[in-house]
């Protein structure tokens, strides 16, 4: 007893504190706002519904940093423009002429999926790009170098495409067969949500079987294990690297497109701030595993969407959405604190951490 | 020997030096509190700008320096010295005015600064500028703490717009008498600009007799609205006002057309929102939406000249809402400059500080673009007129008052 005594130390008093003091604001918060519930079913569906679609996106995001850190173990910053470069391209060369002659809304499968190849391809060319110049020759190089070299390529992305295609805000033409909604059982959801969160799950299904089905999935998985002895065993690894960064890009090629059709305005920037989410969302889920990443999406979608409606709303602050942020953000400081590893992470060998 | 030898050469040396300052009076004796600008013959005068350049904002920042640009292409020249204009981009957030503001003030040539465009930028510009003893005028900063001087005032600070306690009042005005609406909710993006004028305008509101259902914020950067849209639908308020900025305001403007509850709601935002832009950005949903702004109906000799001038030099006409300001307030600081400033007999000109400060102050009845313009002591100086545009096709239109 004496000796259990002696092991709790300051700092985990504190953590104690931290999580008790969280954890009792959440059920507060959640006990209050339920009580004087002022949304109806319809409300909450709504907003579990929007925070799916919105999860969706960062899930298919996410997918490309924890893809690259799954073998390289290093967190690829410039992911974002990778994202942003696609349906920037897509738009510009696409989408807005093919809505100014009017084929967009006479055929618009046909468009959506030339659109989609057009933002894969692009993102995939930026990806392969720069894994080529800026991340290969840093291979061995201390882990903190290409750290720094990713957030240099994600400025460089970001300015480059600013340069090409301007600083304002360009707007995706809308699509009128996806426009108003569809009830499901009577309950309405938007039609550009169906569609963003179907592909998606068919894109992460995907994903799913080529890395664990295909043999090019099994060398990403035998290069994720050890490098030094995939390349033993007669794994090409630089290709390997190369179609891990491709893959990754081609799903944020496409969560561009679904962007596009759930918000509609494209500008250089837009890629920084869902690169961060999706970040966040790679590390809650743990990063490294495709479906943490997959889940964590989802769940950061799902907070930040109900968060500040059931859990601060009841505590009484004002203006709660303004703090749906910092319910993300909290999140992942508390996975940090008590799970490092993430939700489905596996604990991190001394050589992976 | 030597010692006589020094002497005789100390004396000559002074000698000289008296005999060639003697036709000349005596050297420029700066008595400012704070400093003089010295400007050798020559030199430019030299004139900064910090305003929204790049970013979704953009359009804001290059219509108020096109204003700048004509006020000097009008006025080249100050006693003889060419006016030079040198720039930095504040964006539209703290962080760009802290950034912009320091890095122009270390020139200690620069006499006066145009801008910000936004009040977040305004805010640290503001102290940095005053801290350097510059004067600082600003062509859009319309967040009332900004010449409040319990606030965030700092001396050398003034403005050529609106304070929005005027533009706030006047909403609700509208909102209440004209349109009869009485049940009414705000977003704002915790910018101090958006944060403060729909505080103004929720409180004249509720002083009419109407009813504010939600008071709720988002931030800059966010893009999915639909969740704090649905959050405000459940109040059922018959309006809903948004002064925030072109990015977040299009995405509510689109989100809000499909959020049940809120198809029939009353949509308006306020000057942050009035560009090309804007209407790109969210398209068919900004039809029928109410602005809130400066008067934009300009009249007047001075009027069709810089409309004329802005053709022949852009190619196009003003893209957004403070171009006069911006000419009006480059103006206020270039004929403070003209007033104040001392020329030597070989061509130096000098500019005291604080002179330039109490001149700009003492503004008054200055026929400007925007109006008449008479400063008060916290350099409040707008001739406030306020009015409501409504988006038709797509273009702005003045329906009020």
């Amino acid at each position: 007893m004496r000796q259990r005594l002696q092991n709790i130390d300051f700092l985990g008093v504190i953590l104690w504190i931290f999580r008790t003091a969280i954890i009792v604001a959440v059920i507060w918060g959640t006990i209050a706002t339920i009580l004087d519930n002022p949304y109806t079913t319809e409300n909450w569906f709504d907003f579990i519904v929007f925070g799916i679609a919105q999860g969706s996106l960062y899930a298919l995001i996410a997918m490309g940093y924890t893809l690259v850190y799954g073998i390289l173990f290093m967190i690829n910053f410039a992911h974002g423009e990778f994202y942003m470069s696609g349906i920037f391209t897509a738009t510009i060369f696409v989408a807005i002429p093919m809505s100014e002659t009017g084929f967009l809304n006479r055929h618009p499968i046909p468009a959506l999926l030339i659109m989609g190849v057009v933002a894969m391809a692009t993102s995939m060319g930026v990806a392969v790009l720069t894994e080529r110049i800026a991340y290969r020759p840093l291979r061995r190089a201390p882990r903190l170098v290409p750290l720094i070299t990713a957030i240099g390529a994600s400025f460089f992305w970001q300015y480059f495409f600013r340069g090409l295609y301007g600083s304002g805000i360009t707007a995706f033409p809308t699509v009128d067969v996806l426009k108003g909604s569809i009830t499901l059982g009577g309950l309405e959801i938007l039609k550009t949500q169906v569609v963003v969160i179907v592909a998606s799950i068919f894109l992460l299904i995907g994903l799913n079987l080529f890395i664990m089905r295909s043999k090019t999935g099994k060398a990403i998985r035998a290069v994720a294990e050890d490098k030094d002895i995939a390349a033993l065993m007669g794994i090409d690894v630089d290709r390997v690297v190369v179609i891990t960064f491709a893959t990754g890009a081609a799903l944020a090629g496409a969560a561009g497109l679904l962007y596009a059709l759930l918000f509609r305005q494209i500008h250089f920037y837009m890629g920084f701030i869902p690169g961060i989410k999706a970040f966040t969302a790679a590390v809650l889920g743990g990063i490294g595993s495709v479906p943490g990443a997959a889940l964590g999406g989802l769940l950061l979608g799902m907070f930040e969407s109900v968060g500040p409606s059931l859990f601060l709303e009841g505590l009484g602050i004002p203006s709660s959405y303004q703090l749906k942020d910092v319910i993300a953000f909290t999140m992942l400081v508390l996975i940090l604190i008590f799970k490092p590893q993430g939700i489905l992470g596996e604990p991190l060998t001394e050589e992976k951490a | 020997m030597k010692r006589t030898f020094l002497a005789l050469s100390l004396l000559l040396t002074a000698a000289l030096v008296l005999a060639a300052c003697a036709p000349a009076e005596a050297p420029y004796d700066c008595t400012d509190e704070i400093g003089c600008v010295d400007i050798p013959p020559g030199d430019p005068v030299r004139i900064g700008y910090m305003l929204v350049i790049s970013g979704p904002n953009e359009s804001l920042g290059v219509d108020s320096r096109r204003g700048v640009e004509i006020a000097i292409h009008e006025r080249p020249e100050i006693h003889g010295h060419p006016v030079e204009l040198v720039g930095e981009d504040s964006l539209c957030s703290a962080e760009g005015g802290q950034t912009a503001a320091t890095k122009l003030v270390s020139d200690p040539s620069l006499v006066g600064v145009i801008g910000t465009n936004c009040s977040s930028a305004g805010e640290p510009a503001s102290r940095i500028v005053s801290q350097a003893g510059m004067v600082l005028v600003s062509p859009s900063n319309t967040a009332p703490s900004l010449t409040n001087p319990d606030d965030t005032w700092n001396p050398g600070y003034l403005r050529s717009c609106h304070n929005d306690k005027v533009q706030g009042a006047a909403m609700a005005e509208f909102v209440y008498n004209e349109l009869g609406v009485r049940k009414a909710a705000t977003i704002h993006d915790g910018s101090p600009y958006a944060d403060q004028l729909q505080e103004v305008f929720a409180n004249t509101f509720v002083e009419l007799g109407g009813e504010i259902t939600a008071q709720e914020a988002v931030n800059v950067g966010d893009t999915d609205m639909r969740p704090v849209l649905t959050s405000i639908s459940v109040t059922g308020p018959e309006f809903l006002y948004y002064p925030i900025f072109i990015a977040e305001g299009a995405f509510i403007t689109v989100q809000a057309k499909e959020i049940g509850g809120l198809e029939d709601t009353i949509l308006s935002g306020a000057d942050g929102m009035i560009s090309p832009d804007f209407i790109e950005a969210a398209g068919e949903a900004a039809e029928g939406m109410y602005i809130s702004g400066p008067d934009l109906g300009f009249s007047g000799p001075v009027a069709e000249r810089f409309f004329e001038l802005h053709l022949e030099l852009y190619g196009e006409d003003p893209i957004s809402a403070f171009h006069a300001h911006a000419f009006d307030a480059a103006n206020m600081i270039l004929d403070a400059v003209e007033k104040v400033a001392v020329l030597d007999a070989d061509g130096t000109l000098h500019i005291g500080r604080q002179a330039l400060r109490d001149a700009l102050y003492a503004t008054s009845g200055l026929a400007g673009m925007t109006g008449t313009l008479t400063c008060n002591e916290y350099g409040d100086c707008a001739d406030p007129k306020i009015s409501v545009n409504e988006i038709q096709n797509g273009e702005y239109i003045a329906i009020w008052p």
